[in-house]
């Protein structure tokens, strides 16, 4: 089975982001992690995606999940 | 019924859980998060065992810990309500009805908010209670922290390396944090102080674009792009209607962790024990479980 794409904005100090890092490694999950702390094109593609400036944001072939949300990364994951 | 219903998992509400697992006792942890606000902090260097963990690290470790023991623990759910009923307690939140015989509450504290208009609508969308996460979107534009406190004065020392302009906005007359941290900000000349001053409204159309500030009785608008939130923090006591608390919300407890009604215990941030640490939170958990186990012991 393809996996899905999954794409992740993150700070680096944000504790939320690093247990939604984890959660998805711990699952076998591939993903691209964006550091919008320092990646300025990346935080605007972020806020345009979602609407809001917190991170984390997930972006699951066009599912966007704001925060680390284990119930919706799980359903959309099909975990 | 249970036994037992846990709510919270904070370093309290693991610690309660993982007694009340070796005690084989039928239970269930309602949480909105794992880890609480331990979760949020920085570095760790007082935790027994660990010279040096990160906030994130540790809540990752109680998650292990608690999971070992199979401990299900119901996640992102609210707890709205929670009396005494019959012999047992009663507990309604934002998915179910739960009846059980004894009840440990940990549900630890929450950052507080302003209460004026428009900081519900433009929460994430500019405005933020957590300076740690969300700061590094604000790269070169101007900003307000609210608070004169410790958190406050972290947050402008962060944003101090990262936004072009802070305004420190303290309804005090002073600031009131740690005095090594209130030169540090008073020193930068990105910062400018505003004390004895409150925020009245948050203006924004999409996101955040300024806010309205009173001093006096002086109003005026401030042009900023992102609000930082930091005023303190409360209890998550609102649902426990009946039970006792303190002037500051936090629930009254004994040395044995009881409350003023019978079945019903509490333990860490959320209670009136001095001293809001890890470590005494995890103790105070563990103690509140025995308590409750010995509870239903004299009762059977």
């Amino acid at each position: 089975m393809a996996g899905k794409k999954v794409i992740i904005y993150t700070t680096p100090t944000c504790p939320f982001c690093m247990m939604a890092k984890r959660f998805l490694k711990d699952n076998d999950i591939d993903f691209e992690d964006f550091d919008v702390s320092t990646d300025r094109t990346k935080a605007q593609e972020m806020i345009r995606k979602s609407g809001q400036m917190a991170v984390p944001v997930l972006d699951i072939e066009g599912e966007i999940i704001v925060g680390f949300d284990r119930e919706r990364i799980v359903k959309v994951l099909g975990l | 019924m249970f036994d037992l219903v846990i709510i919270g998992a904070g370093p309290a509400g693991i610690t309660a859980s993982i007694y009340a697992a070796r005690k084989k006792m039928e239970f269930l942890v309602i949480a909105k998060d794992i880890g609480g606000q331990a979760a949020w902090s920085g570095e760790i260097e007082n935790y027994t065992g660990y010279q040096f963990i990160t906030g994130p690290e540790l809540a990752a470790k109680f998650e292990e810990h608690i999971r070992k023991y199979g401990i299900q623990v119901k996640e992102n759910e609210r707890v709205v309500e929670l009396k005494r009923k019959d012999e047992g307690v009663w507990i309604k939140t934002d998915k179910g009805v739960y009846e059980a015989k004894t009840a440990v509450i940990a549900s630890g504290k929450r950052s507080k908010e302003l209460g004026v208009p428009g900081e519900l609508e433009f929460k994430n969308r500019g405005l933020t209670y957590c300076a740690t996460c969300d700061a590094p979107l604000f790269a070169d534009k101007d900003v307000a922290v609210i608070g004169g406190g410790n958190s406050a004065l972290d947050a402008a020392l962060q944003l101090i390396q990262i936004a072009k302009h802070i305004y420190l906005i303290d309804i005090a007359p002073e600031l009131s944090g740690d005095v090594v941290m209130r030169e540090k900000v008073s020193q930068s000349r990105k910062v400018d102080v505003l004390n004895n001053t409150r925020v009245t409204t948050i203006l924004g159309d999409k996101m955040v674009s300024g806010i309205r500030i009173r001093r006096g009785d002086k109003e005026e608008t401030l042009a900023v792009e992102g609000v930082f939130v930091e005023i303190g923090l409360i209890p998550n006591s609102e649902f426990a209607k009946e039970v006792e608390k303190n002037e500051r919300g936090e629930i009254k407890v004994n040395a044995y962790n009881e409350t003023n009604i019978p079945g019903i215990f509490a333990a860490g941030d959320v209670t009136d024990v001095p001293e809001k640490q890890i470590i005494v939170a995890a103790g105070e958990g563990a103690k509140a479980t025995l308590s409750a186990f010995r509870y239903l012991a004299k009762r059977r």
